[in-house]
């Protein structure tokens, strides 16, 4: 099957494997068109998970990656792509339902925005908090102070 | 608010008229309920008594555990993973270390892997039973609470005398477990299943065929198994709608390959349905404790694992069936003694994004009914 995509997709796409796990590091062109051939065509019906991953060092400093599943098949694949800062992907949300969270997720801890998203905006942290803890230059022990003595009335969180 | 077609590819069929097209009801059912089991804010748009749609807040139990991670050795976090779903502590551990001992290419030696086994099939009879409890508080049902809360106990009892801990065990460490099971293990775990086998008999006597339970849960919450598939949920709820996919069965670990038992599955999917399918399940764990224990192998009980564990560069997903759906770990690591980057997959996180679907057209009673029978438990939603 990789086979198959690399052929028609040629240098976008490169198929590696680490410890008998799958995955493919694909360009950020290829992004929607991917995703939906496997879902449409290769039968990756279920998206188990949508992440990400920061490298500050690199140029690209983000790794976004969907993990996704076949039940017919029984196998499951990772597809990873990287972008920089400030750049956005597609939403995956009319390919998966799944989805719909798990990049609010992803936003919510990277900054990193889904264009097309039905509601683009944070879950698990407050409305109002400024900064996305993920990434790594976010400290350990750092909290949006301003947000707490609004919100909170005190004067720091910790 | 959020659009109502927005989870596309689903067919939903949204009442979008009121009643005599009277005004919506946006009504907030807070993050302080007795019913939301945790801390979960639901905003429910009604028209009357009839949900019209609803929209989940959650994060108010967001502790950072993928961020603590980043700042703790690998020994160091696994205390931390079973905080997440604090319910079924045990299950998370092992998804972890099974996780963080495929990075490092070793397996846990057999007589590792039968504990192990055991120990979590315990705790899934564990997490079920309070599942039940509360589930049927929920509805409405005081009894069930106090019968399977005190069979909780002897579960909880194996696992103080194995471990020291009731709730948040930390019962295995990477490359097998710590301690040796404790003269009198087998018969402990022997002696209850003897023990539960008559008193899950009495739980379906309360309820099965219980005409009030019939009438609460038939029908309430439906979702078919292709949404199911759609939205990612996992476990007994994508079970109940049809789909039969166990992770024990489908990608086995821990050699669950060795021991026989089913996967029961529902077909409508509806509360009813999730019901006889963990009252199945209760059934099922047992079969597979009785095949361990009788044959728990003699031999080391840790492998041979470095004392600073550093895997080599490179990142895995895995994930185990955790009570409550699909739990996986997908952990990056860079050389060092510190993860990289850990992210866990809730299963309760991805389930109740179909508390939605499931709710429309359907009265505010059973929106609660809804929320327990997902079995979500805050502390995995929020991590």
């Amino acid at each position: 099957m990789i086979a198959k995509l690399k052929g028609s997709y040629g240098s976008g796409i490169e198929p590696l494997t680490y410890l008998g796990q799958n995955y493919m590091v694909v360009d950020r062109s290829l992004i929607p068109e991917i995703l939906q051939v496997l879902r449409n065509q290769e039968q990756f019906d279920y998206c188990v998970d949508i992440t990400a991953v920061h490298y500050p060092k690199r140029e690209k400093q983000f790794d976004v990656l969907w993990i996704l599943y076949s039940f017919p098949r029984n196998q499951r694949i990772r597809v990873k792509t990287q972008i920089a800062e400030g750049e956005t992907l597609p939403s995956s949300v009319p390919i998966w339902a799944t989805t719909n969270w798990l990049e609010r997720e992803v936003f919510d801890m990277f900054g990193i925005s889904f264009d097309g998203h039905p509601d683009m905006k944070r879950i698990l942290l407050p409305d109002g908090w400024k900064g996305h803890p993920l990434r790594k230059d976010y400290g350990i022990l750092q909290q949006d102070n301003e947000w707490v003595q609004i919100n909170l009335g005190i004067e720091s969180g910790q | 608010m959020n659009d109502p077609t927005s989870l596309s590819p689903l067919d939903l069929e949204t009442p979008d008229k009121t009643f005599l097209d009277a005004n919506e009801l946006v009504i907030n059912m807070g993050p302080q309920h007795p019913a939301t089991h945790g801390v979960l804010r639901v905003i429910l748009r009604l028209d009357g008594e009839k949900v019209m749609g609803l929209e989940c807040v959650i994060g108010y139990l967001h502790r950072g555990v993928e961020k603590i991670a980043e700042n703790r050795t690998y020994t160091m976090f696994n205390p931390y993973v079973d905080r997440m779903d604090y319910v079924a502590a045990v299950s998370n551990g092992l998804g972890y270390c099974e996780a963080v001992e495929k990075l490092l290419n070793v397996e846990a030696p057999p007589r590792a892997q039968y504990v192990r086994v055991i120990l979590t099939e315990l705790n899934r009879m564990a997490s079920h039973q309070l599942w039940l409890g509360t589930h049927a508080l929920d509805i409405g049902a005081i009894t069930p609470l106090f019968y399977t809360f005190r069979d909780r106990e002897e579960i909880l009892k194996i696992f103080e005398k194995y471990c020291g801990a009731r709730l948040t065990t930390h019962a295995f460490r990477i490359g097998g477990l710590q301690y040796e099971t404790y003269d009198g293990f087998e018969k402990d775990v022997k002696t209850f299943v003897a023990f539960v086998r008559p008193k899950i008999d009495e739980y379906e006597e309360l309820l099965t065929t219980n005409r009030i339970w019939l009438e609460r849960t038939k029908g309430v919450g439906k979702i078919s198994g292709q949404d199911a598939i759609a939205l990612g949920v996992t476990g007994p709820v994508l079970r109940a709608s049809g789909v039969k996919w166990d992770i024990r069965k489908a990608l086995p670990y821990a050699n669950y390959k060795n021991f026989d038992f089913d996967i029961p599955t529902g077909e409508n999917g509806d509360t009813y349905d999730r019901y006889l399918v963990r009252m199945a399940e209760f059934r099922q764990s047992l079969r597979i404790i009785e095949q361990a224990v009788d044959h728990i192998p003699e031999g080391p009980i840790m492998a041979k694992v470095p004392k600073v564990i550093k895997p080599p560069v490179g990142e895995i997903y895995h994930s185990i069936e955790a009570p409550k759906g699909e739990l996986g770990y997908f952990i990056v690591s860079d050389g060092s003694t510190q993860p990289y980057r850990i992210r866990v997959r809730p299963p309760s996180f991805v389930n109740l994004q179909a508390l939605d679907v499931m709710c429309r057209g359907q009265l505010v009673a059973d929106v609660i009914a809804v929320i327990g029978t997902l079995d979500i438990v805050l502390g995995e939603v929020d991590r």
